[in-house]
């Protein structure tokens, strides 16, 4: 049973085992409960960013995040702090389709998400010492999965969507307090904990530098993001939720589902 | 507590080989090591494996368990149920020589063909004189052992025998992110990293992090740090503009001359 003719665990030479892993774990279970995860929640956002509807709740100044910023005259003129300088949308572009290019594309470029979505989705590799199904393999090095290089751009483009994000939230505060406002609240905490937690971030704030010591104001900066570099992941996954559960509070709210918990009117 | 447990070894060469099973004792506190130099006394006497420290510091023993790569010595036994069969093979991203032991020589011409440290131009050795707070986050790389486990899980080369031309692996990519952070080292890196040492085939699935016995957080802090050092020079104009406008290339990147 030698190995001969086959590549990679099976390539001449390498110790003949005829299957492509000897793990007895469950090694398939993250992969696959990542492909669920991402998957619903992209079908969730498309669904959502394609109804055009129940995304602003003008009693209280809730705007969903999935909408914001509204800067089309299809949006409702109360729910667009910016203006609406862009025509009117057909119906399969989301209203808030410029902000969310840069939401998908900083996702899309994450070290994270990329880590899981190749693991989840392409199975380069579906888990550690399993031999994925591909006969060749480029990785990074050319079109189009190069462009992971431009990761950075799409960091400074979601900071400013983040602060978009945290201006509708300090315009639903003039409102009053209730339940949506302390949703919007985690929620707008947790991008900028995403955000800040990038490792673009990180090699920003003084990663790139050799001389610490000649910066201490960015290497007490570097030191900062690199601890909370630590839950990225965390923050990735987690403002997935946040998102979503934002979005569907407003929602449910704006279709009149139920009326939200007020704690100063 | 004493019991036999069921072990399946892979036995073989380069041309032919398979699992043979065996019955082996294991008795309390053990590691796998234990357990296969029990076989090699007990039953096996011509069975290879490489070993030498048993204390997870020589990177010898480097195999793979139930299809995990890890070290034979910092293996517990107590990881596996009584009733469990524990699969020992090869690393299996490189040739097999005999039994349990690879030719990792792959590793050895990569190592050759990073540039060593070098000083700027008029420091002695002897002279170098570095802030530690400049040199603490490199100090994380030099506890590797050099077990090449990280090498042996990266998919780009054991998947992809046609990929070892071009790829270095984690290890030496993570020697050279080391070196690419020394304050002292003058050489730039950053280009020889993506283009002679296959940076960009690294798409950061963090096995390499995974299997480290030395717990290095290879992708968090040497892989991905390079490769935004890669894209500061070689994909971002608006950081190559920056640096010439504001002359900050010394800072970032170069070595300073002690007490300069």
């Amino acid at each position: 049973m030698a190995s001969s003719g086959g590549t990679g665990v099976r390539a001449p030479g390498r110790a003949s085992i005829g299957v492509r892993t000897l793990r007895t774990d469950r090694w398939w279970a993250a992969p696959l409960a990542t492909f669920g995860f991402l998957f619903g929640w992209v079908v969730y956002a498309t669904v959502r960013v394609c109804l055009h509807s129940d995304y602003w709740v003008a009693k209280y100044h809730y705007l969903t995040p999935f909408y914001s910023p509204c800067l089309t005259k299809s949006c409702t003129p109360d729910s667009a702090l910016f203006g609406r300088p862009l025509p009117r949308f057909p119906i399969i572009i989301p209203f808030a389709i410029v902000s969310l290019v840069f939401l998908l594309g900083f996702r899309m470029t994450c070290y994270y998400y990329r880590k899981a979505y190749y693991r989840s989705f392409w199975a380069a590799p579906p888990a550690c010492a399993v031999a994925e199904p591909h006969r060749r393999y480029s990785g990074e090095t050319r079109f189009p999965l190069v462009i992971q290089n431009s990761h950075r751009y799409f960091f400074y483009l979601a900071a400013l969507v983040a602060l978009v994000n945290t201006i509708d939230l300090i315009d639903s505060f003039t409102q009053g307090l209730g339940l949506g406002n302390i949703i919007m609240l985690i929620n707008v905490v947790g991008l900028w904990g995403y955000s800040a937690s990038c490792h673009t971030c990180r090699s920003i704030m003084g990663g790139r530098l050799n001389h610490f010591s000649e910066h201490p104001v960015r290497y007490r900066l570097w030191g900062w993001v690199s601890k909370l570099n630590g839950y990225h992941m965390q923050l990735a996954l987690g403002t997935l939720v946040t998102l979503a559960v934002t979005d569907a509070y407003i929602a449910l709210l704006a279709a009149g589902a139920f009326s939200d918990l007020r704690i100063i009117s | 507590m004493t019991y036999d447990a069921h072990f399946r070894v892979w036995r073989g060469d380069t041309d032919a080989g398979d699992l043979q099973d065996y019955i082996v004792e294991v008795n309390d506190g053990e590691v796998v090591l234990d357990v296969i130099h029990r076989l090699q006394a007990t039953q096996t006497p011509d069975l290879a494996v490489r070993w030498n420290c048993k204390a997870g510091k020589c990177g010898s023993c480097s195999a793979e368990i139930n299809g995990r790569p890890r070290l034979l010595c910092m293996t517990r036994m107590n990881n596996f149920g009584a009733d469990e069969t524990v699969t020992v093979t090869p690393m299996r991203a490189f040739p097999v020589v005999r039994d349990l032991v690879t030719d990792v020589s792959f590793n050895y011409t990569k190592a050759q063909q990073i540039p060593a440290f070098a000083p700027p131009v008029g420091v002695a050795p002897g002279d170098y004189r570095m802030a530690q707070v400049d040199v603490e986050r490199s100090q994380e790389f030099r506890k590797c052992i050099e077990c090449f486990l990280c090498q042996d899980t990266c998919h780009v080369v054991r998947d992809h025998e046609e990929n070892k031309q071009a790829f270095a692996g984690p290890r030496f990519l993570m020697r050279i992110s080391e070196l690419d952070m020394h304050p002292l080292d003058s050489r730039d890196r950053k280009l020889e990293a993506q283009d002679r040492h296959g940076l960009g085939y690294c798409n950061i699935t963090k096995c390499c992090t995974e299997v480290c016995p030395e717990g290095i957080h290879i992708t968090d802090n040497a892989l991905i740090p390079l490769k935004e050092r890669v894209a500061d020079r070689k994909y971002d104009p608006l950081v190559w503009l920056g640096s010439k406008i504001f002359r900050r290339g010394s800072s970032t990147g170069g070595a300073r001359t002690p007490g300069a």
